[in-house]
């Protein structure tokens, strides 16, 4: 059945059309505050990033390694919440071309109940979501509503995944297919899972939906060697690494804010050049 | 009536698998192969011997002759969990779940602990069925319960600091998932409580039935008739759910979950997660939660570590809404001064979290029949908190009042 396309489909067809991968980088709403988060947004998509993909910080990410927990801890320190992620995306929504996609655990959205997420969410333009905790089957009170407002739920695929299973996710996702690269949670790693390569190339072969790997994906050579076979990339923990590092001495320093955009850009720019064609 | 999950592990809207994608296939294993070996008559009869020759099991129902009569109206019964091997019901449940994961193939268990007593199950189950064991626990309950950090390095196991959030139990689940999906394929999670991801509340369930199958044929060999109520606190509600169970077809008898009330409800310091908490997602399940408006979990109080969880069991949530179990609070004022009595009275020092239980027991005693009767899970023995309880008597006596 044919479906409006939307920005996501819109986004991966114009780079396939170019034989590119996508570059997806990821970065928590909020950390270290919105306004740098907004200047984040416009400085990735600025660099070379394809689609931007924004965490909801949630109190309990049990998917995500040390990098993404503390970045989550400090985002609602700040006072960070979904609302406040929802006006984010109004905001940065009219000056960037990329699909925005939101990333976060279920309960804050089952706490701003399912429909009403979707209809705020639709508003502002959010073009997909990925929520880990929601599988299709558990999840579809949450994922139907987004759906049917042209919304993306975007689904993940694991190495554990059986093939009868992933044929399942190749069908229910949209926008694309996430494949979580290795076994584990979220951070930088020095290498990437092995025998990715293989169960893209099957998933891409089981549907016509973008498949993209991430999950330890920290350096140009790693996007470099899932570019070759991937449709996209997605890298968070390096990105938020960065952020840290470079806010480390925001106390005794008022330009870190600026510098933290600035190396943030920079690494982008270095993760998008091996993808380019 | 009856309380049985649909098979994608739901209690009306309560259960289910709320996990990410890389637990799934996981998860899908233990269904299948659990539904097989715990049918298995080698695996069943395995089990059975370490329950009686291990654990020490049928424990006793013990009439608390002093306490009732000092009540003046139900006659008070104590199911025996706290002379069950490790002090506590923990026990059933981790030598049902280490022996399945011996029939799994699994070489190496982990698991989370709040008060120490299901981490000191673990470790103990994993010595004697030679297993390696990892147990995560909270900073904050390492510090409230260094004796049994100890008791599970005497066992054998290497019991993990976590720092993150709360530094509590919750945070110590958290740790525990995040170990499990990244090595599930030879590790076992062995969860401590009615909660998780569908398969576990049930098969925790299952695995301390065993409580309310005994206390039901003993009470009703001592007094002849069913009791009239039974009493259990509820931190994640296994040996509430344990000893309810049995009970649920009999319309009869009062199921009474007993919540932390921790410093007072209007404190907004506690854990009672159904008296006040609302319909949320949270470690693998959708149960009623501790959540601000935005969703965000907040850590629950209590003076017991056991209970200071900011969920419950889907079952537990479910028997609330269709309104077969009530649950009522406990504070910690209301513990204390009943770990104090029951000790004083019967000779038994009771834990902290089962001290909530006796409180609310010692509550409703008087106001129910003399032929009425009570039946409370005791669900584990008092000693580990016995310092903690001395250092904070201690600093009352010096604060003027």
């Amino acid at each position: 059945m044919a479906r409006a396309e939307g920005r996501i489909a819109e986004r991966f067809r114009m780079l396939g059309a170019k034989g590119e991968a996508a570059l997806i980088p990821f970065l928590t709403a909020g950390d270290p505050d919105l306004d740098t988060t907004e200047a984040l947004v416009l400085a990735m998509a600025g660099a070379g990033a394809d689609l931007i993909e924004l965490g909801i910080p949630f109190s309990d990410p049990t998917a995500e390694g040390p990098t993404i927990q503390r970045s989550s801890a400090r985002a609602l320190a700040r006072g960070t919440h979904l609302r406040s992620i929802l006006r984010l995306v109004e905001r940065v929504r009219s000056r960037v071309e990329q699909p925005i996609i939101l990333m976060g655990y279920a309960n804050p959205v089952h706490a701003m109940g399912a429909e009403a997420f979707a209809k705020a969410a639709r508003e502002v333009g959010v073009d997909g979501v990925i929520i880990p905790d929601l599988t299709p089957e558990d999840g579809a009170p949450y994922l139907d509503p987004c759906r049917a407002r042209g919304i993306d739920p975007i689904l993940l695929a694991a190495p554990t995944t059986p093939r009868e299973r992933l044929e399942m996710l190749v069908r229910e996702t949209r926008g694309f297919l996430y494949y979580v690269s290795l076994q584990g949670v979220t951070g930088a790693r020095a290498s990437v899972g092995r025998g990715i390569e293989e169960r893209v190339r099957l998933a891409q072969s089981l549907g016509d939906v973008p498949v993209c790997v991430g999950f330890g994906v920290a350096t140009p050579e790693h996007a470099r060697e899932i570019g070759a076979y991937a449709d996209g990339v997605v890298v968070g923990s390096a990105i938020v690494d960065t952020i840290e590092s470079a806010m480390r001495d925001v106390s005794k320093d008022s330009s870190a804010r600026a510098r933290a955009v600035d190396e943030v850009g920079r690494f982008v720019e270095a993760l998008k050049k091996p993808l380019r064609r | 009536m009856k309380s049985e999950p649909d098979d994608r592990g739901m209690f009306g809207d309560f259960g289910g698998r709320f996990v990410p994608e890389m637990l799934i296939a996981a998860l899908d294993e233990l269904v299948e192969r659990s539904a097989r070996i715990l049918a298995d008559p080698a695996y069943r009869a395995e089990l059975d011997g370490l329950l009686a020759n291990y654990a020490g099991r049928p424990t006793p129902l013990t009439f608390a002759e002093r306490s009732s009569e000092r009540c003046g109206g139900a006659r008070i019964y104590l199911k025996r969990e706290d002379l069950a091997h490790t002090g506590a019901h923990k026990i059933n449940n981790v030598l049902g779940q280490a022996l399945l994961a011996r029939y799994m193939g699994k070489k190496r268990i982990i698991a989370e602990t709040g008060a120490g007593q299901h981490g000191v199950a673990s470790a103990t189950a994993a010595a004697l069925l030679g297993l390696e064991c990892e147990v995560y626990m909270g900073a904050e309950d390492m510090r409230r319960q260094a004796l049994n950090v100890f008791r599970m390095e005497l066992l054998g196991a290497r019991c993990i600091a976590v720092e993150s959030g709360s530094r509590t139990l919750k945070d110590a689940i958290n740790e525990a998932m995040r170990d499990w999906v990244t090595n599930v394929e030879t590790t076992y999670y062995c969860i401590g409580s009615v909660m998780g991801p569908h398969p576990y509340p049930t098969m925790v369930r299952d695995f301390q039935r065993v409580i309310g199958i005994e206390a039901r044929e003993q009470i009703l060999e001592v007094e002849g008739r069913l009791p009239d109520a039974l009493v259990a606190c509820v931190g994640g509600g296994s040996n509430a759910i344990g000893l309810f169970h049995p009970f649920i077809g009999d319309e009869s008898v009062r199921l009474i979950g007993v919540e932390p009330g921790g410093e007072g409800i209007a404190s907004g310091r506690h854990g009672a997660t159904i008296t006040t908490g609302v319909p949320g997602i949270f470690h693998g399940k959708r149960t009623l939660v501790l959540s601000d408006d935005d969703g965000q979990i907040f850590p629950a109080h209590s003076i017991s570590a056991g209970l200071d969880y900011p969920g419950v069991g889907p079952e537990h949530a479910w028997l609330h809404e269709v309104g077969r179990a009530e649950y009522v609070v406990a504070t910690d004022d209301e513990a204390l001064e009943a770990f104090q009595l029951l000790s004083r009275s019967e000779g038994i020092i009771p834990a902290l979290e089962s001290a909530h239980a006796i409180a609310h027991a010692l509550k409703i005693a008087p106001t129910m029949s003399r032929d009425a009767i009570l039946l409370v899970n005791l669900s584990g023995r008092g000693d580990k908190d016995v310092d903690e309880v001395r250092k904070i008597l201690a600093s009352r006596r010096k604060e003027p009042s």
